[in-house]
């Protein structure tokens, strides 16, 4: 029956044809848009696009593969010149990459990793990320019982950032200064798989957690919930994402930290690149763009921007750089750091 | 189900759609989805009825679309599954870990083997259908409600399939198997017309042996003319369909890989057409295979017997519980056969595939026309169904119609389409 409907549509309507953009048009595919962070990066992609004079289209793939494949397959049909694609899995998204690179069409992989050699990474580097949280938390604990909130299992990232975690944390677990109990992860990197897993290594470890090493802001509010429902809060706890909840629980002092990478940058930077590329620019000759080897082996053309680990201690940047506002920033925060105070 | 064989009196003026004999409600949905697919044209400049586009959309559908098939039999038994994209997510991480992990680590056998793609399949299918007929026994023998059942089974089979693969993504998978996933496996120009004009050649047969019974035992026929323009109408499809999946030419990039693959040097100006999809050509085999069981055998016609009043059908002495261990087993089977495409499409299996397929599953069926109450369904009616959820969906993307707006869209399609469906029936004296 499907035959008869697809030439009953082709034969009662005829083919149109596609038109020809007289500019450059770039794609985005988001994997997950109801998480608010991604409209900021789109703005940052937007704001670029329209300085360079390309048009913007985008999809939301609401958290499927599938339905990000879909989507690219439909963005290449529109005739983009140039993809920017947040990867819902960095395997699974293989095919997408391959029909756009048949087309000639560049491939930035935005945030997350893609494994494929022709597409552009760009992210914030994440292994530092990890450093930086491991260095806050083991300033506030140089000692005790540490417990690892690890990020999705799909998601590459999450063992970058356990790597960097790693390599800051080892001397001191070699010196038998701190010993980790406990590691998870996160399925989805939900927020409430997080709590759910540390209520679980809570009640395991009968509270004798002295730091919690989260990889972003959302497992690091999972965490926290947990631990101020066993009254534990104001353990050293890190994040990720300068969220601001996170934020405010910096200030509150229930989290040590949250590296935060501006989304802002990534978003210009990806726009800017994803203009570049589609001019016919070679991703080697991107201005900052490094050669550099994937865990999987593969060697991609990369760029890496550099994040800042925000604590109590530089508190009024966020403000200063207009990323939160001094209000939301200091809710029900009496005598805390500057600028609550 | 078909009416055509009910004795009409011939003297009657007919109107033109009587004589052709055609569904009514069938001609409504192709109305329907032309409506559809006109609008996205205009408000994509065009784009939307691309051959390459629809190249895209059928390849979209056939995952969905094979499992809608066998959920018309779920629902017309009055039962329901809503643990097909579960059941699909272990199907396709057991195919994913035999052809990835066991075979090559138990058996030894190479990567890229040939056999490993079959076996691959068929443990799939085995475990699809395993799982399927026992859930079907829950349900039929044990008499725990099909909902709680295939309910716990959404979240069994959900995490089965996450704890066989640890949560990884499992890929990419075996050469042979991708095949089956689109792109990667198209019949080329040349076989698909040659499975075009074999299908119009048994179309032709079939209508004609179809008049010519009903004339020997002096059954109302329908004029010849209808008769012949039906054929026409129908050819003339099936062969623009296949015109159209021809005419959408492989990328040049592609072209050169592929060339590059054979250690050849491409020639200048060479081009080739995508032809039938692998997975289409599987979906359409599936379709006309279900369509004949529902129609033409005794299991079919228990199934619709038992959907349209399980107490007269036991009393008839119809073995109904038996019965739906083969209707859910044969819905474990298309779950199977649904994750090979959807998995060899991704070339991967994700820990994500198949989240939420039992939505689109059960409302594909719905808007096909599948009664909950029982007793009512057609399986083309059912991947019409899930032609039209993904063209709106496809649509609504390439429009760029916002992500909320278009989960709301479908909503509301699948509301109005069942009651539309019932206001036609309530008309018709039928049953709802």
């Amino acid at each position: 029956m499907r035959k008869a409907l697809m030439a009953a549509v082709t034969a009662t309507v005829g083919f149109g044809t596609p038109l020809m953009a007289q500019d450059i048009t770039v794609g985005v595919s988001w994997s997950n848009f109801q998480e608010e962070r991604w409209r900021t990066d789109e703005a940052a992609i937007v704001a670029a696009l329209e300085a360079a004079g390309a048009g913007y289209v985008s999809s939301d793939a609401q958290s499927s593969s599938a339905k990000q494949l879909s989507d690219i397959e439909s963005l290449i049909a529109q005739g983009v010149d140039a993809l920017i694609v947040l990867a819902q899995d960095a395997q699974a998204i293989g095919p997408a990459v391959q029909a756009a690179a048949d087309e000639g069409i560049p491939v930035i992989a935005y945030d997350r990793l893609i494994e494929d050699d022709r597409a552009f990474y760009l992210t914030f580097d994440n292994v530092e990320v990890g450093r930086m949280q491991a260095r806050a938390v083991l300033a506030a604990a140089p000692e005790g019982n540490y417990v690892m909130i690890k990020g999705s299992p799909t998601d590459p990232n999450a063992d970058f950032l356990r790597g960097g975690q790693q390599e800051v944390l080892q001397a001191a677990i070699d010196s038998g200064a701190i010993t980790i109990v406990a590691e998870a992860y996160t399925d989805a990197w939900l927020p409430a798989n997080a709590q759910r897993n540390m209520e679980q290594i809570l009640t395991a470890q009968d509270n004798m957690v002295d730091a919690v090493v989260a990889s972003n802001d959302g497992t690091a509010g999972g965490a926290v919930a947990a631990l101020t429902a066993q009254g534990m809060q104001g353990i050293p706890v890190s994040g990720q994402d300068g969220d601001h909840a996170a934020l405010n629980r910096v200030a509150l002092g229930t989290q040590t930290v949250s590296v935060w990478k501006d989304a802002r940058d990534l978003g210009r930077a990806a726009g800017e690149i994803a203009a570049a590329l589609a001019g016919g620019a070679m991703m080697a000759d991107i201005e900052g763009a490094q050669q550099w080897t994937s865990p999987g082996g593969t060697t991609m053309t990369s760029m890496f921007l550099a994040p800042v680990p925000v604590t109590a201690a530089n508190l009024s940047d966020v403000v200063d750089a207009g990323w939160i506002t001094q209000e939301a920033l200091c809710q029900g925060v009496t005598d805390g750091p500057a600028p609550c105070n | 189900m078909s009416d055509s064989a009910r004795p009409t009196d011939k003297t009657t003026r007919r109107s033109l759609f009587a004589s052709l004999e055609i569904d009514t409600r069938l001609l409504g949905m192709i109305g329907a989805f032309v409506i559809i697919c006109i609008i996205f044209n205009i408000f994509t400049d065009g784009r939307f009825l691309t051959p390459r586009n629809i190249f895209n959309l059928t390849i979209q559908t056939v995952s969905v679309a094979i499992m809608a098939s066998g959920m018309v039999f779920v629902i017309v038994t009055r039962h329901i599954d809503l643990g097909v994209g579960a059941l699909l997510a272990t199907c396709s991480a057991v195919m994913a870990m035999t052809q990835k992990a066991y075979l090559p680590g138990l058996l030894g056998l190479e990567l890229g083997h040939w056999a490993i793609a079959p076996t691959a399949i068929l443990a799939g299918l085995l475990v699809g259908t395993l799982i399927g007929a026992f859930q079907g026994w829950l349900i039929g023998y044990m008499t725990i409600p099909a909902f709680i059942v295939t309910l716990g089974g959404l979240l069994i089979w959900r995490n089965v399939a996450w704890y066989l693969t640890g949560g990884q993504t499992i890929g990419p998978l075996d050469e042979h198997f991708q095949l089956f996933g689109g792109t990667n496996g198209t019949l080329g120009v040349g076989p698909s017309w040659v499975l075009g004009a074999i299908a119009c050649l048994i179309v032709i047969l079939a209508l004609f042996s179809a008049r010519r019974n009903k004339v020997s035992h002096d059954f109302p026929v329908k004029p010849l003319w209808a008769e012949i323009s039906l054929g026409v109408i129908i050819v003339a499809v099936i062969l623009g369909f296949v015109a159209t999946l021809n005419a959408y030419e492989m990328p040049i990039g592609r072209l050169r890989r592929m060339f590059d693959a054979r250690g050849e040097v491409m020639p200048e100006g060479y081009s080739e057409g995508y032809g039938l999809p692998i997975s289409v050509f599987v979906l359409l085999l599936v379709a006309v295979t279900m369509t004949v069981v529902s129609l033409k055998t005794r299991f079919g016609r228990y199934i619709f017997a038992t959907g349209g009043n399980p107490d007269s059908a036991t009393l008839s002495g119809i073995n109904t519980r038996f019965l739906t261990v083969k209707v859910f087993a044969l819905m474990g089977f298309l779950c199977a056969l649904s994750a090979v495409v959807a998995s060899s499409r991704l070339t991967n299996h994700a820990n994500d595939i198949g989240t939420l397929d039992e939505l689109r599953v059960i409302a594909a069926a719905v808007i096909g026309g599948t009664a909950f109450a029982g007793g009512i369904g057609t399986i083309y009616g059912a991947i019409l169904g899930a032609l039209i959820m993904q063209s709106l969906q496809s649509g609504m993307a390439m429009v760029g119609v916002d992500a909320p707006l278009q989960n709301i869209v479908v909503g509301a399609v699948l509301i109005v389409a069942v009651l539309i469906d019932i206001i036609y029936r309530k008309r018709l004296g039928t049953k709802a």
